[in-house]
């Protein structure tokens, strides 16, 4: 089916998301979306998900205007999308789910699950998915899962699939498989418009790519453009690609852990038996598929999660902090960039400049007494909202108005400029524009040479590669190995994916 | 780490971050609810609409008549009679509001406190009764110097209520359970404890007892001191309540624990990864809260002519609720609020001399807060754009809304 965006501007009150964003679909061609977070992207499938009314323009299909009123109409004329998050029913069986929304039933509206599970063969034999119907989606793997979400879009007849960034959460074999399903559906006549920021894989599987920069559309371009010149479209400026990095020269060990396990927010062991090493002046990267207790290992050693008694033991510097409350970790002289920069990271409501004192609240150079020193905090505000580049009017804007990119400078420059001998950098470039992204790995780097400890969890793979002195490969929960950052890409997604070398 | 936001202190936030103008939009429409209470009830309103389409010009006049005197009365009851015969007497109403806004701004202080850290302590009451079950104590079993007597009492109030406050945070943070559910139950056992206390002599009711319930009149070492002299009501409660708001101030936007308070309100897991120990602050937040609700207790207990009854809570309670509301919870906004709904409580008794029933600024108190609370009507109302928003969620969820359901 031919998809074509014709016109669409979407408004948030003064914002434009979306500025006249024109797009067309062949049938049976990838077309890629490449643009940073806050691009617009998202608005733009919105509307054609009919989850958003645009505030101009139409969306065609086989050159017929369409209007939805919601995803139940986008989805009856052929439209299927895949989310990042997968909604997906843990209990029930792949075709449950798929069955879901439109069951098939026998006479009195008794469940015809012998035809569900038929459907879900026909399809997974069609394409070569591999699925089986009655397994419970909960024991499947992440990419398994992802297909099953893909044969429920294709179960409706979609025939223009919408991928959110499906590469988010897989390994990069699982990657390169999807890769390949994306291109057999192509091949059977399928529109898929693949919404990603990663490079590599728009230049390995799309047929054309559109590149969206501040709401617009800034050009379109074929899959042989170099990667640079993708990067500079996509930010509107040149980039640096690589970190410029001089061999480590590492002194004493800073955090120790011994044996250690945690439980997540299910009651699950999330981590279990882990023991490492850092010393100063090493970036130690903890790469994995998201979901493998890289989350819960970074906030068992912040001391936001508790270890199991009997279990385990973190030393900071020699000494024993297990069990240590957060502030005892962070006053030991540690710096914590959390994984979830709008939950854990900033106070939306509060300004830059009381953001950069939410760790050092109790006595601190921002304090005088039990009085906030507001001079001093206004003067170190604006000190770092330069040197950190943060790209806001004021330092008294609220760090809820900043986009993401520089939200994250906040953190970045709150942590860093507390004096750390260890910093924990959970996802620090999530979410985070090109640029910043650059900015951000060159900071964590100069940390690194003036003798601190970095601990970088990262599913990155190109993180990883970029800044990391060692690299620890954590599975289910256990590092499976730690090896030297000159490991090949090939070598690392085997031990992500539990693989032991 | 946490799961979704808590809904409800998002609703609060939204309820607070009002702005200047719907604050001033919600009180004239309160007004206006107030008038058309006072227009229906008019008995020459009502006879004039018999033959309302030969003369409405009847009509329209006594319905301005009545709202005028009506509001009239309220104005000359609670800031400034001019129709009295001298000065003195003419400003005693103003003196009588201050009077009587001293307790609700101290509560109001004290429920906008967890306003701000995201709670909703609901359980002014049960903390107004232990601090008056303290000062009470203190005011008519001790013996103490003057001011000393008074100081102490004030005193045994403030940690009376503070520790009730604070055993409801602690509760909520060792077990989870919701602070209004705590709160709510707190007040009905604090209700009928004092009531108990108050019908034994050996207890805190009266010495001389008559059976009823009831407890002696504070002793006069612990009484707090008239500002202007006798022939006026006010007292030092009014001039505690002004110092209550300048700590609040201090505390809430100046110190350091407020900027924790404040930051556990805004965002509880930033501030758990920023070392703050939310559990901690819960406790600490309720005990601050109901430390200012025991000044109002000690306010009511100290100055109480004629010794407490199981009324002495006298609702301030609630009432505080709406003061903090309205004053967006902030320190001049309570004093602010807490002054309008004192001159409501003054002027009462006048409307009612002029016929209107006083139960009229009730429902404008009500209304005033329910236009404060309901942000989409005042902007439907109107016709002020809606906050601005990108959240697909909210998008998600209003098209399911508009939908009937998911599909």
């Amino acid at each position: 089916m031919k998809l074509e965006l014709r016109g669409i501007t979407k408004r948030f009150g003064t914002l434009v998301a979306n500025d006249a964003i024109d797009l067309v679909v062949e049938p049976g061609e990838i077309h890629a979306l490449l643009g940073e977070n806050g691009a617009g992207k998202s608005t733009l499938m919105n509307v054609l998900y009919g989850l958003y009314d645009p505030d101009e323009g139409e969306v065609l299909l086989d050159d017929k205007p369409q209007s939805f009123d919601g995803p139940g109409d986008a989805m009856e004329a052929g439209i299927g999308m895949v989310h990042q998050h997968f909604m997906l029913i843990p209990v029930f069986t792949v075709a449950e789910n798929v069955a879901l929304g439109q069951e098939p039933t026998k006479a009195l509206g008794a469940l015809d699950i012998a035809e569900a599970k038929k459907r879900v063969e026909d399809i997974s034999e069609r394409f070569g998915f591999n699925v089986d119907p009655d397994a419970l989606v909960e024991d499947l793997p992440v990419g398994v899962q992802q297909r099953v979400e893909i044969i429920k879009a294709l179960s409706r007849d979609a025939r223009v699939l919408v991928l959110d960034e499906p590469t988010a959460v897989l390994t990069p074999q699982e990657t390169d498989e999807l890769m390949e399903i994306m291109r057999q559906l192509a091949s059977s006549g399928t529109s898929i418009v693949f919404i990603t920021h990663k490079l590599r894989e728009v230049k390995a599987v799309a047929n054309k790519i559109t590149v969206i920069r501040l709401g617009k559309v800034v050009g379109t371009a074929k899959p042989d453009a170099s990667t640079s010149e993708l990067a500079s479209m996509m930010v509107g400026r040149e980039v640096g690609l690589t970190v410029e990095k001089s061999s480590k020269q590492v002194g004493d060990v800073v955090l120790s852990v011994e044996n250690l396990a945690v439980l997540d927010d299910r009651g699950q062991r999330a981590v279990n038996g882990v023991s490492f090493d850092v010393r100063a002046g090493e970036i130690l990267a903890v790469a994995g598929v998201q979901g493998n207790g890289q989350t819960e290992l970074a906030e068992a050693i912040m001391g936001l999660r508790s270890a199991l008694t009997g279990f385990g033991k973190i030393t900071i510097k020699g000494s024993d902090m297990t069990g240590s409350s957060v502030r005892q970790v962070l006053e030991s002289g540690v710096g914590y960039i959390p994984e979830d920069r709008t939950s854990d990271g900033v106070v939306g409501a509060f300004t830059i400049a009381e953001n950069m004192m939410i760790n050092s609240s109790y006595t601190s150079r921002f304090t005088k007494g039990v009085n906030i020193n507001f001079s001093a905090r206004r003067k170190i505000a604006d000190e770092l909202v330069k040197e950190f580049d943060v790209r806001t009017p004021s330092a008294e804007t609220l760090a809820g108005k900043l986009s993401g990119g520089n939200q994250q400078k906040v953190v970045v420059a709150r942590e860093l400029s507390r004096d750390v001998d260890l910093l924990i950098a959970s996802q620090p470039t999530r979410g985070v524009d090109v640029g910043s992204i650059e900015f951000i790995h060159e900071r964590i780097v100069i940390e690194r040479d003036k003798g601190k400890a970095v601990v970088l969890v990262s599913t990155e793979l190109d993180e990883v590669l970029a800044l990391a002195d060692r690299i620890a490969v954590m599975y289910r929960g256990k590092i499976v190995d730690i090896v030297s950052p000159e490991t090949s890409r090939e070598q690392l997604g085997k031990l992500m994916a539990g693989v032991a070398a | 780490m946490s799961e979704s936001p808590d809904r409800f202190s998002q609703a609060l936030k939204e309820i607070l971050s009002g702005g200047f103008t719907r604050t001033v939009l919600s009180i004239i429409l309160g007004f206006l609810v107030g008038a058309l209470f006072m227009i229906g009830s008019d008995k020459a309103f009502i006879e004039s609409l018999g033959y309302f389409f030969s003369r409405p010009g009847d009509a329209l006049g006594a319905a301005f008549a009545v709202v005028t005197e009506g509001y009239g009365s309220l104005f000359r009851g609670s800031i400034f009679n001019g129709e009295a015969e001298t000065f003195e007497k003419a400003i005693r109403p103003l003196t009588e509001t201050l009077r009587l806004a001293a307790p609700l701004i101290l509560a109001g202080l004290g429920i906008g406190l967890t306003f701000r850290v995201g709670m909703f302590n609901i359980g002014g009451t049960g903390q107004i009764i232990s601090g008056m079950i303290w000062a009470t104590f203190v005011a008519t079993r001790l013996e103490l110097p003057f001011i000393i007597h008074t100081v102490v009492a004030v005193i045994a109030g403030v940690l009376g209520a503070a520790l009730l406050g604070a055993l409801t945070g602690f509760l909520k943070a060792r077990t989870g359970a919701h602070e209004v559910i705590l709160t709510i139950m707190f007040n009905y056992i604090m209700f009928n404890f004092f009531n108990f206390l108050l019908k034994d002599p050996l207890l805190l009711g009266e010495e001389a007892s008559t059976g009823n319930a009831k407890a002696d009149p504070a002793a006069a070492s612990a009484v707090l001191p008239k500002i202007l002299g006798d022939n006026y009501n006010l007292h030092w409660g009014f001039i505690l309540a002004l110092a209550a708001v300048f700590a609040f101030w201090w505390l809430m936007e100046r110190s350091t624990i407020g900027f924790r308070l404040r930051m556990v309100g805004e965002n509880p897991d930033a501030a758990r990864s920023a070392g703050v120990s939310v559990e901690r602050v819960y406790i600490l937040a309720m005990g601050l809260s109901a430390a200012f609700v025991g000044l109002a207790a000690a306010n009511q207990s100290l100055a109480s002519p004629l010794g407490l009854f199981p009324s002495a809570h006298a609702n301030i309670g609630f009432d505080a609720i709406t003061v903090a509301l309205l004053g967006g919870s902030n320190a001049p906004g309570i004093l602010l609020a807490g002054l309008l709904f004192g001159a409501f409580k003054a002027g009462a008794p006048s409307m009612q001399v002029f016929g209107v029933s006083p139960e009229v600024l009730g429902i404008v108190q009500g209304a005033i807060v329910l236009f404060i609370a309901a942000p989409p009507l005042i902007r439907m109302l109107f016709r002020l754009p809606p906050p601005q928003t990108t959240s697909v969620l909210s998008d998600i969820r209003q098209k399911l809304m508009r939908r009937g359901g998911a599909k």
